[in-house]
């Protein structure tokens, strides 16, 4: 399991090797998640529709370790962008990928943009 | 600094959990000796062992804990001596030890009374593991010959009732032989005794007072007990539970000052007459008495720890004999003076026959102070009591009303606020009100997420969450902060002020409300209660406005371990018909699910895969089921029993009513779930006072019960309405739902909402029944509404291309998760643990 988790570490977008064409913008939910297959990886991406904003982090929660945060309800802390995990209501957040509410490891980020009206991922 | 202990039972180990958590590490080399072969065990459950528990599961830590400690622990070791000189001890095997400090938690010994022929097979002792594994085998040898074996223990204490519950459990008919007029004689008084000896009886235990054994025949193994009275009890086995002695041997070795009844002197902190030796648990005589109790032994392990780590902490004056248990089954509570007789006092008693329940309360004589009292039947009420009673905290006008209860009356105990600022009030991880407060006032921790990330407090069971929050809320209060009852920080309103805001401005959207009335994006927490609100007011489906939505009410499924889904199809009343029995059957083989019975009768298909929803679906719904709701803070169930249709007690048909009801009220969302239940007869098998709305049939119509549950704290339904007809009951039930769901707080079951309101059932029934606020009408009329819009959600799911399109795994794939993993379980699956 813990192999699992290795497969997952943040990217800062100034880092990005590689832009992963994960699908058009309309594939995915306004204001909720889905999730995107990048080769062994399972990234959750969201779009804040209000604030145009997307964010992308890793599926697994790294509490139970169940392949689930695209599934989990967003919104903010204190103008934070945040995503709760549907488990156990641990909620992380989308800049940094901290739990924002517990001790938990934090979720790996990936920077994601927008071009052409698809939507990239960095890694 | 050298240490050793010598006993590893419950209080040896409660000295080397505190001495390594309090000890600066590499100061010490802490020494363990235990005489048993096993590390420290739960003798206080240690009839669990028959139910069912295994030898680890009664382990205080496992055998590795002492290691990771630092700990060096001598299994099957015994200390034969002890070098005061020298300040050193020697094992039967010859080897010696030295110390700096000694720590004798030997405990004690059971006490065997004189008697012929104890000698003789069949007769026991009960203290250790070894003990109880000889019962059990004696006791299943003897079950083997048949014939009816019988086994008697002797003692009717604490302990004698617990190795009762053994015998009992080993399939022997179970006698208690007790010389004293009665049973825990120095626990309860002869009421609380009868009742408790009656519980007792009705299990099919037989209970023998005021008899004394004089001799134990049989030629080589025990046949009968012969009392002094002339009469005989035939038996095979004997479980002596007399009592305890002191293992002070080591302490008479070496010349340590021993009471006149047993046991190593110590001083309130725990030293014995040589400075460097102390003396714990219940081998120790503090104030000319041993402690058979586990609660004094681990507070003299703590003022052991204390006077070795240099810290004033002395062992109280009075020691604290307070017991709570379940003995067989039966909870009794005994507290502070018990029986009145440490001075003047006024007894209050209340008595119920019926319900088997006995209390008493011994109060000071001008009624202001709780001294001590006695509880049996019921002990619910024993945390609060002893929060009273420790702290000294004056009691109400009549304190009467502590221990009897009048349905709707606010409750007795008073605010959490005035208990004292030393009370504990999470006891996991205890963390005192004073912390909490001090986390409050001092640390800026104004929710109660902050103090429990703060203090740990809540962070355990969680059952003092209510408390804690109550304190938070209390708290702020007094330093002139405003508390409102928001529901996050997104909107400043309750949920019903939102309820009413949302059905006066006609708002459709979760962004209209949150633009016009809120800040920010939302959150987990208000995102669900709006989706909850444009429910109830407009029965609007989980897939209208989806991204609000838990995951759960996003996929219409409850998601489970490993992010599987579980599938429960609607069976009003759990009545199915074999046809469509069959048709689960076949649909949980084709997709793999796994299948339990739930405990709202009906069946749970778990281990579903997202992807395969929309098909699992498709197959059920032609078959004629509909969605169940399960995943929903909506109706779930309403349970039946099988009713005058087929019972031979039954008085109506509640199987019908039941279907009747729930088909009314399937898909009702309310600020958490809802259950129902309709029983027959006053039997009540539906067990429908355990629900948030339980119908029973008597012979002059139905009685309606309300605010039920089961779960962590249970709670009875209380009565709404009797004798009345279905449609009046029906529409009692509408006011009393919608009443509900307009006016809870998010996630807030009725039980606990009826408890907060302000005039209890009283105003209740004043609002349902005599409608004095005039809103019958209203309530009943966006019931109808409600009931008229009703839609299956997952028929609209399968038949909407959008919404089905929803159900895939990857947004750039259409295959399934490919990190699900089953194993086998017992012929089903089961997610892959990790």
């Amino acid at each position: 399991m813990e192999n699992l988790l290795a497969k997952y570490a943040p990217v800062n977008e100034p880092e990005v090797k590689t832009w992963f064409k994960a699908g058009p913008c309309s594939a995915f939910p306004p204001n909720a998640g889905a999730c995107v297959r990048y080769q062994d990886k399972q990234i959750a991406v969201f779009h804040f529709t209000n604030i145009d904003q997307w964010y992308a982090c890793q599926n697994l929660c790294p509490h139970r370790m169940e392949m689930v945060i695209s599934r989990g309800l967003i919104g903010d802390e204190k103008g934070e962008p945040k995503v709760a995990c549907p488990m156990h209501k641990r909620t992380f957040s989308l800049i940094s990928g901290e739990n924002l509410n517990g001790d938990c490891q934090a979720l790996a980020v990936y920077p994601v943009k927008i071009m052409d009206g698809y939507v990239y991922i960095g890694f | 600094m050298r240490i050793i202990v010598v006993g590893n039972g419950m209080v040896g180990y409660k000295f080397c959990e505190k001495w390594t958590a309090q000890a600066p590490a590499g100061s010490y080399h802490l020494q363990v000796f235990g005489e048993e072969p096993r590390p420290a065990y739960d003798r206080v459950h240690l009839s669990a062992f028959f139910s069912g528990k295994t030898e680890e599961d009664l382990y205080l830590a496992p055998g590795t804990w002492y290691a990771e400690q630092g700990i060096d622990l001598h299994l099957g070791e015994l200390i034969i001596q002890v070098d005061t000189e020298k300040r050193s001890v020697i094992t039967h095997q010859g080897r010696a030890y030295t110390y700096d400090a000694l720590i004798l938690a030997t405990g004690s010994a059971p006490f065997v009374p004189n008697i012929r022929g104890v000698d003789k097979q069949g007769v026991f002792v009960y203290r250790s593991i070894e003990d109880l594994e000889q019962i059990c085998v004696y006791g299943k040898k003897i079950c083997a010959q048949g014939k009816n074996p019988q086994g008697a223990v002797l003692g009717g204490g604490l302990l004698g009732l617990e190795a009762a519950k053994a015998v009992m459990d080993l399939g022997l008919e179970t006698h208690v032989v007790e010389f004293a007029p009665r049973l825990m004689p120095r626990q309860l008084d002869d009421a609380g005794a009868n009742l408790l000896k009656e519980k007792i009886e009705e299990l099919g235990i037989k209970v023998h007072l005021q008899k004394s054994t004089s001799n134990i025949e049989g030629s080589d193994r025990i046949q009968a007990l012969a009392f002094s009275d002339g009469e005989n009890l035939p038996c095979d086995m004997l479980v002596i539970s007399a009592g305890i002695r002191p293992r002070d041997e080591l302490g008479r070795q070496c010349d340590l000052e021993i009471a006149p009844r047993g046991g190593i002197v110590v001083d309130e902190t725990m030293r014995t007459s040589d400075p460097y030796i102390f003396a714990i648990g219940e081998a120790a005589s503090y104030r000319g008495m041993v402690y058979g109790l586990v609660a004094p032994g681990y507070e003299m392990a703590e003022v052991a720890v204390a006077s070795l780590l240099g810290k004033m902490q002395v062992m109280s004056p009075v020691v604290d004999m307070s017991t709570a248990l379940k003995l067989i089954g039966v909870e009794v509570a005994s507290f502070g003076d018990a029986f009145g007789e440490n001075g003047p006092h006024r007894p209050i008693v209340f008595q119920d026959q019926l319900k088997g329940v006995y209390k008493r309360l011994n109060v000071s004589s001008d009624g202001k102070k709780l001294l001590g009292g006695i509880l049996v039947g019921d002990s619910s009420d024993y945390n609060q009591l002893i929060q009273i009673y420790k702290n000294g905290i004056a009691l109400p006008p009549e304190p009467e009303a502590l221990i009897v209860k009048l349905s709707g009356a606010e409750s007795a105990f008073g605010s959490v606020m005035d208990l004292p600022d030393a009370a504990v009030i999470c006891s996991c991880e205890s963390v005192s009100k004073g912390r909490i407060c001090q986390a409050v006032v001092e640390e800026g921790c104004e929710t109660l997420k902050a103090v429990v990330k703060c203090t740990k407090a809540a962070s355990g069971c969680g059952g003092c969450k209510p408390m804690v929050d109550d304190l938070i809320k209390g708290t702020l209060k007094g330093m002139g902060k405003v508390v409102k009852d928001v529901i996050c920080e997104h909107f400043a309103f309750s949920r019903q002020e939102l309820f009413d805001l949302v059905k006066l401005k006609g708002y459709t959207a979760f962004e209209e409300v949150i633009a016009g009335h809120g800040q920010g994006m939302g959150c987990e927490v208000c995102k669900p209660v709006m989706a909850s609100i444009f429910a109830s007011l407009s029965a609007e489906t989980a897939s209208a406005q989806n991204s609000i939505q838990d995951t759960n009410d996003r996929f219409l499924a409850n998601i489970q371990r490993n992010g599987t889904y579980s599938v429960v199809p609607r069976i009003p009343g759990g009545e199915i018909t074999p046809a469509k029995l069959i048709v689960i059957g076949q649909v949980a083989e084709k997709y793999g699910l796994y299948t339990k019975i739930t405990g709202g009768q009906r069946i749970d298909l778990f281990g579903a895969r997202m992807e395969d929803l929309p098909l699992i679906w498709e197959e059920l719904i032609a078959a004629g089921f509909e969605s169940g709701h399960a995943y929903g803070k909506a109706l779930r169930t309403v349970k039946s029993c099988v009713g005058s249709t087929w019972c031979r007690f039954g008085m109506l048909d509640s199987v019908s009513f039941a279907i009747e009801v729930e088909e009314r009220y399937k898909g009702l969302r309310a600020p958490h779930k809802i259950k129902g239940g309709v029983s027959g007869c006053i039997r009540e098998c539906a067990e429908a006072r355990g629900k948030d709305f339980g119908i029973i049939a008597t012979e002059e119509g139905w009685n309606l019960y309300v605010c039920g549950n089961g779960g962590a704290n249970p709670k009875h339904a209380v009565l709404l309405a009797e004798k009345i007809d279905s449609e009046t009951c029906i529409r009692y039930l509408d006011r009393f739902l919608m009443f509900y769901i307009k006016t809870a707080g998010p996630l807030v079951r009725t039980a606990p909402w009826l408890e907060k309101m302000e005039g209890g059932i009283n105003y209740l029934i004043d609002v349902v029944v005599n409608d004095c606020l005039g809103i019958g009408a209203d309530l009943e009329a966006d019931m109808a509404k409600l009931v008229a819009n009703y839609q299956c959600e997952w028929t609209e799911a399968i038949n909407n291309p959008a919404i089905r399109a929803r159900f895939k795994h990857f947004v750039n794939s259409d295959e399934g998760d490919d990190n699900i993993e089953f194993v086998d379980l017992r012929g089903q699956i089961m997610p892959k643990l990790w």
